[in-house]
């Protein structure tokens, strides 16, 4: 199997959810129950009420990994007791860039995943999961599928499991390239085969979601803690972590670092510099210039936020987010006004045109770093571009037209004298190495000239 | 026709949804469709429509929607190297410029001869092996140069 991954560090002593460094073939269900595997599936079903199950990861503190936060067993909660089908749906859209979490836990840990995909209906009484991935994660999705008929074969999975009689069916539903369905509403929308643009909230998914009924949306990284979770309880998982933010949490560090990969630490016990260095440091011995903790959609850190903690609070009142703890390392090499181009570039493509200040704001954004980037740009476009950032503030349908401002907004709060720097370095069309990129992306032609409608209007 | 053709994975997949919620099976059913015809041709609309009982129009729109869906006739292998900013940051853009000349085309288009189709795609979640492509949606890590050639070369 062609799974290789750049880092497999052994970053705890025994990881909670990467056990697949611990335990090698743990993807096997032979090897994944002769190592507590489905434990936890058996001692629900057979010792707990599903408000037990509930209580449990409430007590755990358990915040969901896929970007927002929120405590698992709250959501769970405000499922109500007395509508019928209910759904758990879980969220294995990764597409944030930066992020390749929830790829290593289907790829290497995929029971893992599953048994807390079944925990989840137990508890809320669904007798159906939707598994969404994206539609890239083609290969994964055979592992995982692979993995779910072997827990059929087993009678963990399907009617009267293990004679309690609870029934359930794990299906695996794929996407088809589009970040934008990693929203909670646009992927229910996507599961039911409308387009794949989110809804306005409320109503909740806990309350009218898949099918208009109640439905759960985690994470695959939220879902896979549940297990240990149920096994060994919620004071047993406070052992890690912090206060607010309990737990073991994987962190994806790319970027200009050594050692690329995914590295499970409890939350808020390492810094940013700490991490950094587990992952070999940064590339030649270079210093950092700025940190993404969310990928795109998280505002940039400078290099003097590197020792700030790792868990929710310590990166927020940073001036950041954890979000979904992508961490892309930026070294000194790299221009900022070219790796902010790159973020907006990624929104513009995603922006799922629902709504005018995302659509629009995008569209012109790119347009002004176009203008940066091919060597024409002047002092007038920098600020224009915090303009465009400011109008679409406050004023998009959803988040992702909130996250595609943090790159600009951000690198101007932090980088502003590059920006300005860059301006008069690059002046009258003098570019220096993207003209390969300005090509392919149909900003200039092969001689150099600016292609009409690439900068400053609307080509379409 | 892919009701015949392919009866049993168009009943699997119906089987996965609530009976009178069959349009969820509309991208499940283009995959198939894309297999079968090697893109979204307007009669596999029309067909994926008529077996979830809705309007081609609004088949049509899903697949203009999702970018792994073709609308247009594509190479035998599509490759989508990803060139987003964490594997931009470890040499990807001249990676891609190095694909496009091997392959004698920009990326956007499709060899001569039909064999090979070049994109450059988003994020695709494995940015700790960077650079990275999907040839046919099947992932290739960590490349380079010599690699990639060799790939191409192997191709049959
Ligand atoms: C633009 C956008 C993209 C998102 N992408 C993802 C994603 O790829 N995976 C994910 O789990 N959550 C993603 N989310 C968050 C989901 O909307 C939702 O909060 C999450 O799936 C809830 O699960 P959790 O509580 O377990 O984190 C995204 C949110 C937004 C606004
Ligand atoms: S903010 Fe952007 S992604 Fe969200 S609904 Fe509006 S156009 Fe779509
Ligand atoms: S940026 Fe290329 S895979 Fe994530």
């Amino acid at each position: 199997m062609a799974t290789f991954y750049g880092s497999r560090n052994k970053t705890m002593e025994r990881h909670v959810l990467l056990r697949d460094i611990d335990v090698p073939n743990i993807r096997e269900i032979d090897v994944y129950l002769a190592n507590d595997g489905y434990a936890a599936w058996k001692k629900a079903l057979t010792t707990m009420k599903p408000d037990d199950v509930i209580s449990v990861v409430k007590d755990s503190g358990l915040r969901g990994r896929g970007g927002a936060g929120f405590p698992a067993g709250v959501k769970w909660s405000f499922i109500p007791k007395d509508v019928f089908p209910k759904y758990v749906v879980v969220n294995g859209d990764e597409s944030e860039a930066g992020t390749f979490k929830d790829h290593q836990l289907i790829d290497c840990n995929p029971h893992q995943v599953i048994e807390g995909t079944l925990l989840a209906c137990y508890a809320v009484q669904a007798n159906t999961a939707y598994i969404y991935l994206r539609g890239e994660f083609y290969e994964p999705a055979q592992t995982l599928q692979k993995a779910i008929d072997e827990a059929y074969a087993r009678g963990l999975i399907g009617k009267n499991v293990l004679g309690s009689g609870f029934d359930v069916d794990v299906y695996i539903h794929l996407g088809a390239g589009a970040y934008i369905c990693g929203e909670e509403t646009a992927l229910l929308s996507s599961l039911e085969g409308q387009l794949g643009q989110p809804r306005l909230r409320p109503p909740f998914p806990a309350q009218q979601g898949l099918y208009a009924k109640p439905t759960v949306v985690n994470n695959v990284e939220t879902l896979a803690n549940v297990p240990p979770i149920v096994l060994h309880g919620a004071q047993w998982y406070r052992q890690f972590g912090t206060e607010k933010s309990p737990g073991t949490k994987i962190f994806c560090v790319s970027g200009c670092v050594n050692r690329p990969g995914n590295y499970e630490l409890p939350l808020g016990q390492y810094t940013i510099r700490e991490l950094i260095e587990m992952a070999g440091g940064a590339l030649q011995g270079r210093a950092v210039k700025g940190v993404l903790p969310a990928g795109s959609s998280a505002p940039i850190l400078p290099a003097s936020a590197l020792d700030t903690k790792l868990d929710y609070e310590s990166l927020q009142a940073a001036g950041s987010i954890l979000g979904s703890a992508s961490f892309v390392i930026l070294d000194e090499s790299v221009d900022i006004v070219w790796a902010a181009r790159k973020m907006v570039r990624f929104f513009k493509h995603e922006s799922c045109g629902k709504c005018t200040p995302c659509r629009e704001g995008t569209h012109w954004a790119l347009q002004l770093y176009n203008k940066l980037l091919s060597g024409y740009g002047t002092l007038d476009d920098v600020n224009m571009i915090g303009e465009v950032a400011a109008q679409m503030s406050g004023k998009c349908f959803c988040l992702l037209g909130e996250f595609a401002t943090s790159p600009m907004l951000s690198t101007l709060k932090h980088f502003r004298a590059e920006y300005e720097a860059f301006v008069r370095a690059h002046s009258g069309g003098l570019r220096n190495g993207y003209d390969d990129e300005l090509i392919r992306e149909h900003v200039i032609d092969p001689a150099g000239n600016l292609i009409a409608g690439a900068v400053g209007q609307k080509r379409h | 026709m892919l009701r015949e053709k392919r009866a049993q994975d168009i009943e699997k997949v119906l089987a996965k949804y609530p009976p009178e919620r069959r349009r969820s099976a509309v991208m499940p059913l283009l995959y198939i469709a894309q297999e079968e015809y090697g893109y979204c041709t307007p009669e596999a609309i029309r067909e994926v429509a008529e077996i979830i009982g809705c309007d081609p129009t609004e088949v049509k729109s899903i697949v203009g929607f999702y970018t792994m869906f073709y609308e247009q006739p594509v190479g035998k292998y599509v490759i989508d190297v990803c060139d987003d900013l964490p594997c931009a940051l470890r040499g990807a853009d001249r990676f891609v410029s190095h694909c496009e000349k091997k392959l004698g085309i920009r990326v956007g288009e499709t060899t001569p001869d039909g064999k090979f189709t070049l994109n450059t795609v988003m994020c695709i979640a494995a940015c700790d092996r960077a650079p990275v492509l999907q040839i046919n949606k099947q992932y290739r890590y960590a490349l380079d140069e010599q690699t990639f050639d060799r790939m191409i070369d192997e191709l049959p």
